[in-house]
């Protein structure tokens, strides 16, 4: 069933796939309008009450909690990835502060690596790719999950495959822990949501930018080459005026 | 209760060092690290004071970034940037007003950025920059629990008035460049008077929205 509506997908992917004066980065933009529609709806519905009201009933100091147990499980993956990007330090440090926080920290609720210098990472597949030089292909709204590019929409699938969450069992348990984790992640990005929304004047557009130039920015580290900028080449002169 | 006093002390007599130097540029100038910290802490320190701020008054909010954070930045070097070459195609009327709705826009999108980050641990960089360098980049970490901290880079130009800002980069993203391709689809498909329009709308738009609780 699954691997049917994929198929599908594709299909539609390759039917829009061709047709000019659009933005280089997002070919697809009519279908991922589509989804962003859809997404957005979803988010109205569910996602944002569930998440405001999880800001609302739960104390900061147990948000916090939770953020920390899952920060947490992700270290591990997150040092693996440091390793095949051939940061050996930054892995070694991500696996210190499993080990810590899963100790000293109590099964990772408390985050006390930090404390004592060795600071969280953000790496997953897609930065992983990016780093040995794939492209990120055309600009992808996943259904319910978002922003994403080809090449992070297959990191994103590793990372879902490789979480740690997969593993627990039974079932109802498992699912138990992705829904409070999503609620957590959302609730944190409540205040960026609401940022977006006034500071655009197409919320697509914006968005995507965003997320373009977030995730190179993370492929770097936080230190990307400067882009070249082919339409305007007069950056310096009109800074002066 | 001491440290707060000698904080508020030290940003007043920062802001007073700043005005002083603005009709004598060559005096004594504020370090653009200095300048950063001095009116960061000085906003955050206000917010934390306000209760009308804390119970949700964005107008109030506002008029304080107007206040003390909108002198050190350079709007209209900020819009060009966002504008791109649709820039050059403006008139001189048409600058100032693009300057001014832009100018309404990013103080409000500051304004709720700032509220959402004023309880979070800040931790200022120290400057990495030849004395000599007029365009430098001042970095600002936000601290949060369990995540990785969320970076905040001003880029920053000397000026004959002090260090002005003319780009914010938040967790990697530019401001200025992530509105360029809205500004870009916008002049193309209803020209210059079409973005003022635009700009105009959605800052009404906020106004509105403005009163009611965040």
């Amino acid at each position: 069933m699954c691997r049917l509506l994929f198929a599908a997908w594709l299909g539609i992917l390759a039917g829009c796939a061709s047709t000019g004066d659009r933005d280089p980065r997002d070919p697809w933009e009519p279908l991922n309008r589509g989804i962003y529609k859809f997404n957005d709806k979803v988010d109205t519905a569910v996602a944002r009450p569930v998440a405001t009201a999880y800001q609302k009933v739960v104390p900061s100091e147990i948000r916090e909690r939770v953020r920390n147990f899952f920060g947490n499980l992700a270290d591990p993956l997150i040092g693996v990835n440091n390793f095949m990007q051939g940061k050996f330090e930054d892995g070694v440090s991500d696996w210190a502060r499993f080990a810590f926080n899963t100790t000293i920290g109590l099964f990772g609720l408390h985050d006390v690596a930090t404390d004592m210098g060795y600071e969280k990472h953000n790496e997953d597949f897609g930065q992983t790719f990016g780093r040995w030089g794939a492209p990120t292909g055309p600009y992808l709204i996943l259904p319910f999950l978002g922003s994403s590019d080809v090449r992070d929409g297959v990191g994103t699938g590793i990372d879902v495959y490789a979480d740690p969450l997969g593993e627990v069992r039974p079932y109802h348990l498992q699912y138990g822990l992705w829904s409070v984790r999503f609620t957590q992640l959302r609730a944190d990005l409540l205040d960026a949501s609401r940022i977006l929304e006034e500071a655009a004047l197409d919320k697509y557009v914006f968005q995507r930018d965003a997320y373009l130039q977030r995730r190179r920015s993370l492929v770097y580290d936080g230190r990307p080459p400067r882009e070249k900028e082919p339409e305007d080449d007069s950056d310096k002169d009109q800074k002066a005026r | 209760m001491t440290a707060t006093r000698i904080r508020r002390l030290a940003s007043a007599a920062l802001a007073a060092a700043v005005l002083a130097t603005v009709p004598l540029a060559h005096a004594q100038e504020v370090p653009p690290d200095q300048l950063v910290k001095g009116v960061t802490l000085e906003v955050v320190d206000l917010i934390a004071k306000d209760k009308e701020i804390k119970a949700g008054n964005r107008a109030k909010l506002v008029q304080l970034i107007d206040a003390k954070v909108l002198p050190h930045f350079n709007f209209s070097a900020m819009t060009a940037l966002a504008m791109g070459q649709g820039w050059n195609k403006a008139n001189a009327e048409q600058k100032k007003r693009l300057t001014e709705e832009f100018r309404t826009l990013l103080v409000r999108t500051y304004a709720s950025a700032l509220a959402a980050y004023s309880e979070q641990k800040l931790d200022f960089r120290p400057l990495r920059a030849r004395p000599s360098d007029t365009d430098v980049t001042v970095q600002v970490r936000v601290l949060q629990s369990g995540a990785q901290p969320v970076p905040i880079d001003y880029s920053m130009e000397k000026t004959a008035a002090g260090w002005k800002v003319y780009d914010v980069m938040v967790g990697g993203v530019s401001l200025v460049a992530n509105y360029r391709t809205e500004f870009n689809n916008v002049v193309r498909e209803s020209g210059i008077d079409g973005l003022i329009k635009n700009l105009t709308a959605k800052n009404r738009s906020l106004e509105g929205a403005g009163l009611e609780k965040k």
